[in-house]
């Protein structure tokens, strides 16, 4: 089990709201994202659903009941913090242990769950030394590890992998994409990294100043956003905002175009710039245009492109992937994915 | 400090302060060593002939010896034990967020800047008096016969007002210490399901440890030392009851004007204290590495 509800939930510190009235289902077994830039309110309600910060109005519902005042202890949720968190002064084993202690649970079942958990995430050596002699990923191990002992109803990730380099970060990526898969238990996980979030996520909530902007799988948010903030704040690289005069009868203020769907063209394009920088990155290039009066467009182009700086291109892009946004950034989707 | 001529340079340098602070401690010591084997009374003038041991012999001879020893070790162990768990505690409450925590921040620090002399006469006259101090007038109003602290409990006397003094150091390196402390942790403790005091078992004293070790040596070093709140309180009495290693020394030397016993005395003390460090470094000193 593990479905969490959030009804008309807000959160403000004194007169700042930071989380405005806000409806959720989660469903349970439900991997789903929370992304959003900093100071979006996304790990403000991950606390308030751990229960670590109170809510001012609304109520939380987890599993059907309505755990809104409920201790944290008490939710059957389990938390992996960014700093993962470990008691610097006990072992691996010690580490794990410690939830299953203070629940009471008899020594021999410790010891059975905490050899099994060491076993699901290659800890099986590590288990008698100190957080601090563990490198940074075997640390977010232990600190999963924690967590699946308990056997919650839903794990809460806050940006766990933020503080890992790169090549660590895609290999835990991966790993906690497993885990969700073998434990079917549902996952909410807090990140700023659209890469993350569209990678890992059944669901990715789109969190922008308090409120939740739209709600979707990675691919509806990457073919449908409803409005501006979505589509820029989903894809790599950004999406390209052109803005346009509005014309008698056609409500469009701008149009969004993604770099994957500009294209280079010897016939006469949409647009017409120079070549600024070339980035190439061997099995892509993304090439930086000048367009005047629309400013620089980013296009992602195939790998052995030979363009070089201050060449003149022709740019285009297939109709259909062209979105239309009014003058609120809300996608008009009449004119948009036809 | 890369080439040598940088590094001889700074040698150089360092020279004259390295001899001067050298010279202030050794000099003092040896001549504290000299005395100490010499039949060296102000008020015998004549020859200091050389006596060998025996200003030692009758110093640790000396009934008083042993009963100041110990309340010497009563002293710093009481005083220790007061202000590390007095200071816990406070440390604990003021790193709540209470009203006004920075003006009681300062009022906890009161007591550190008031010298040791003033702070024991307005113990002796204002509170622990059994006329006129404030513990009296409670005992009265209470209907209980006044304590008589001096008389009664001069060492536990003398070991409260020290505490008074030395709990504020306590509190504010442990708060520091506190305010250290991994507020994630505390979080992922909450959901573990650790109460307030598991909590502080298994999270907060642990990540104390070293500062606790910190506190317990610097205090050490200074209270085996404690002299001005023995003058100005009970002069030692009554006996030797409330008399420690420091404050014998001194009558031996300035009361009894016996400036080879008291330098004997003053070896011994010295003697004492290294043993003291190096035991108390032995048992805690694995806590300042980490």
């Amino acid at each position: 089990m593990g479905s969490i509800n959030l009804k008309q939930v807000t959160k403000s510190f004194g007169d700042v709201n930071v989380i405005k009235p806000l409806d959720l289902a989660i469903k349970n077994g439900e991997f789903i994202v929370f992304v959003g830039p900093s100071g979006c309110g996304k790990s403000t309600l991950l606390r308030m659903i751990a229960g670590l910060e109170d809510t001012t109005s609304g109520t939380i519902e987890i599993d059907g009941q309505d755990a809104t005042n409920m201790p944290p202890a008490q939710r059957g949720l389990a938390m992996v913090f960014q700093s993962y968190a470990l008691y610097p002064h006990m072992s691996v084993r010690a580490n794990i242990a410690f939830p299953l202690k203070r629940a009471k649970v008899d020594p021999k079942v410790i010891d059975e769950k905490i050899a099994a958990a060491a076993k699901i995430l290659n800890l099986t050596d590590y288990l008698d030394r100190k957080p601090g002699q563990l490198s940074g990923g075997q640390r977010q191990r232990v600190a999963i590890g924690r967590a699946i002992v308990r056997q919650p109803s839903a794990f809460l990730f806050d940006e766990p992998l933020s503080n890992l380099d790169a090549s660590l970060r895609v290999n835990m990526r991966l790993e906690i994409s497993e885990l969700h898969k073998s434990l079917a238990t549902t996952m909410i996980y807090v990140t700023h990294d659209q890469v993350e979030a569209m990678t890992m996520a059944d669901r990715i909530a789109v969190f922008n100043g308090g409120i939740i902007e739209q709600v979707g799988t990675p691919m509806e948010l990457y073919q449908k956003p409803i409005n501006r903030f979505v589509a820029g704040f989903i894809g790599s690289p950004k999406m390209n905002f052109i803005d346009v005069s509005p014309k008698h009868g056609d409500p469009t203020h701008s149009l969004g175009v993604r770099p994957e769907h500009l294209k280079v063209t010897t016939e006469k394009g949409l647009w017409r710039g120079t070549v600024g920088v070339v980035e190439h990155l061997g099995s892509e290039t993304f090439l930086h245009v000048n367009v005047e009066g629309v400013g620089t467009l980013t296009i992602k182009d195939h790998g052995d492109c030979t363009l070089q700086y201050g060449d003149t291109v022709n740019l285009t892009a297939p109709k259909n992937k062209i979105l239309h946004f009014d003058a609120n950034g809300q996608t008009i989707a009449s004119l948009s994915w036809q | 400090m890369a080439t040598t001529q940088s590094r001889t340079l700074a040698r150089v340098m360092l020279l004259p302060s390295v001899t001067l602070l050298l010279a202030w401690m050794i000099v003092p010591l040896c001549m504290t060593l000299y005395f100490s084997f010499l039949d060296y009374n102000l008020l015998i003038p004549g020859d200091n002939e050389f006596v060998g041991l025996l200003n030692y012999e009758f110093f640790l001879t000396d009934p008083a010896f042993v009963e100041s020893f110990f309340n010497t070790l009563l002293l710093v162990g009481g005083v220790l034990l007061i202000t590390l768990t007095c200071g816990i505690a406070l440390a604990i409450l003021l790193d709540q967020a209470i009203w006004g925590r920075n003006y009681v921040r300062i009022m906890v620090l009161a007591p550190f800047f008031v010298m040791p002399t003033v702070s024991a006469l307005v113990w002796k006259n204002m509170f622990m008096n059994p006329v006129n101090g404030l513990f009296a007038h409670l005992a009265n109003w209470f209907g209980v016969a006044p304590i008589d602290f001096f008389a009664e409990m001069p060492l536990l006397s003398i070991v409260l007002i020290v505490s008074w003094q030395w709990l504020p150091f306590a509190a504010l390196i442990l708060l520091t210490a506190i305010q250290s402390l991994d507020r994630e942790q505390l979080e992922a403790a909450e959901l573990d399901g650790a109460g307030p005091f598991s909590k502080f078992y298994y999270l907060v004293l642990p990540h104390l440890s070293r500062a606790i070790t910190a506190v317990i040596l610097i205090e050490t070093i200074f209270l085996l030392s404690i002299f001005a709140e023995i003058l100005v309180t009970t002069s030692g009495g009554p006996g030797y009851a409330s008399t420690n290693i420091t404050y014998l020394i001194y009558t031996q030397s300035l009361l009894q004007f016996d400036v080879g016993g008291g330098s004997a005395g003053g070896i011994v003390a010295v003697i004492i204290a290294n043993i003291v460090a190096i035991f108390l470094m032995r048992l805690i000193g694995k806590n300042l590495e980490s």
